[in-house]
């Protein structure tokens, strides 16, 4: 039987759910914000925001 | 058994959007179009699109016959000066004008500067926005279509002013072309209108009456600025709260405002081209993105409403609120989700 494991997303506090336990580095995309995240610790799990390129748009 | 659909004043770009949608609509039948000025052509005359699709052809509204639902297409104030012969032809009539929007007599008049002609309507008709009156809509006879800029300030704003948070709103509105309607004038005439970025309508906007109306008092600023696009409007609204929230407050309204309205999607990603509402893509949908922002260091938030004027500003929400009124699946007919690239 597998668990299904939640964090919440540090962004949006949608769930993010894990069907495997998360291990450290590894990086979820929220599917409501698209934020990316990086598992920082598996016990509890803790969720940080995986760094992004910035986007300018050019300006 | 499908129901009998006409529409008085057909030959217009909300008329066109409806033929368009109920042509394919599986739970009506068209009955009759009417265009006194093109009584006797083919609908493809005005609506090329359509070309191939139908064999209907305009009638003068002289001829309309009794069905079971009646869009009426025609110019404002029109509508409420014939709304008791149109309503003895159908048991439904959904009038695309702003006759019916407003529920006060005195505002219309504020707004619109005359009496209303049948202000006993009035309090009968259903604001045809389904995300804000989906149970009077459901036992309306006669149903008012919606004002395009004013959806699109309603569904960004409505997630905020249902939890009380709005203090004050300036909402600056980018429109397209359509919105000025089928018939030429000397500001759409090509070399005018192309490539304009053009504010016109500062302050006063009527459909500001509308905002009221649906979710309460607060000050409320519009202006507004045609710019290069032909269907769509973008409203982006600056909103003082009433106390300070945080991103994860607003991803919590608007959920919990939109997590069943099949038509509002929530656009407020942090990765990818399109992160934000854009109606270019919206072109022929019904679906209004919305999106929203928060300056952690003013306090202001930023609320987003993307939407396709002919659609969810006027033609698919009528279609949307009939469906209600009908007791159809709400999305029947509806649910083509725009092109990309547009």
């Amino acid at each position: 039987m597998t668990t299904t494991i939640t964090a919440a997303c540090t962004e949006c506090d949608a769930p993010i759910t894990f069907d495997r336990p998360p291990l450290n580095g590894q990086v979820v995309r929220c599917a409501d914000c698209g934020a990316e995240l990086e598992v920082t610790n598996t016990d509890p799990i803790r969720l940080e925001l995986a760094p992004e390129v910035e986007e300018d748009w050019g300006e | 058994m499908t129901k009998t659909v006409s529409i008085v004043g057909g030959s217009g770009y909300t008329g066109g959007e409806l033929l368009r949608l109920l042509l394919d609509h599986p739970g009506v039948t068209m009955r009759a179009v009417t265009s006194r000025s093109n009584a006797g052509d083919p609908i493809h005359r005005k609506h090329p699109n359509l070309r191939g699709r139908s064999d209907l052809v305009f009638t003068s509204p002289d001829e309309v016959e009794a069905c079971d639902v009646l869009f009426l297409c025609m110019p404002h104030g029109q509508a409420a000066t014939e709304i008791d012969k149109w309503a003895g032809l159908a048991d439904l009539v959904i009038d695309l004008s702003a006759d019916f929007r407003l529920r006060s007599p005195d505002a219309y008049k504020d707004w619109y500067g005359s009496e209303h002609p049948a202000p006993a309507r009035l309090a009968e008709a259903a604001y045809g926005l389904p995300e804000l009156e989906r149970e009077r809509i459901a036992k309306a006879t006669l149903i008012s279509g919606v004002g395009c800029n004013a959806t699109a300030m309603n569904l960004a704003l409505l997630p905020l002013a249902r939890a009380g948070l709005i203090d004050r709103v300036i909402a600056d509105i980018k429109v397209g072309s359509s919105e000025a309607g089928a018939e030429p004038s000397a500001s759409s005439h090509h070399p005018e209108r192309s490539r304009a970025v053009r504010s016109y309508a500062l302050t006063g906007h009527r459909h500001a009456a509308e905002v009221h109306q649906a979710l309460g008092e607060f000050t409320l600023d519009v202006s507004v600025t045609a710019i290069e696009m032909v269907r769509g409007v973008l409203c982006t609204a600056h909103v003082i709260p009433t106390e300070p929230v945080a991103m994860k407050d607003l991803w919590k309204l608007y959920r919990g405002a939109y997590a069943n309205e099949p038509f509002v999607r929530l656009v407020n990603e942090r990765q990818g081209l399109h992160r934000l509402p854009d109606p270019a893509v919206l072109g022929g949908s019904n679906y209004a993105d919305v999106g929203f922002g928060v300056d952690e260091r003013t306090g202001r938030i930023v609320a987003l409403g993307a939407i396709d004027n002919l659609m969810k500003g006027a033609a698919g929400s009528a279609v949307q609120s009939m469906n209600v009124a009908l007791g159809l699946e709400e999305t029947t007919g509806l649910t083509f989700p725009g092109l990309h690239p547009a």
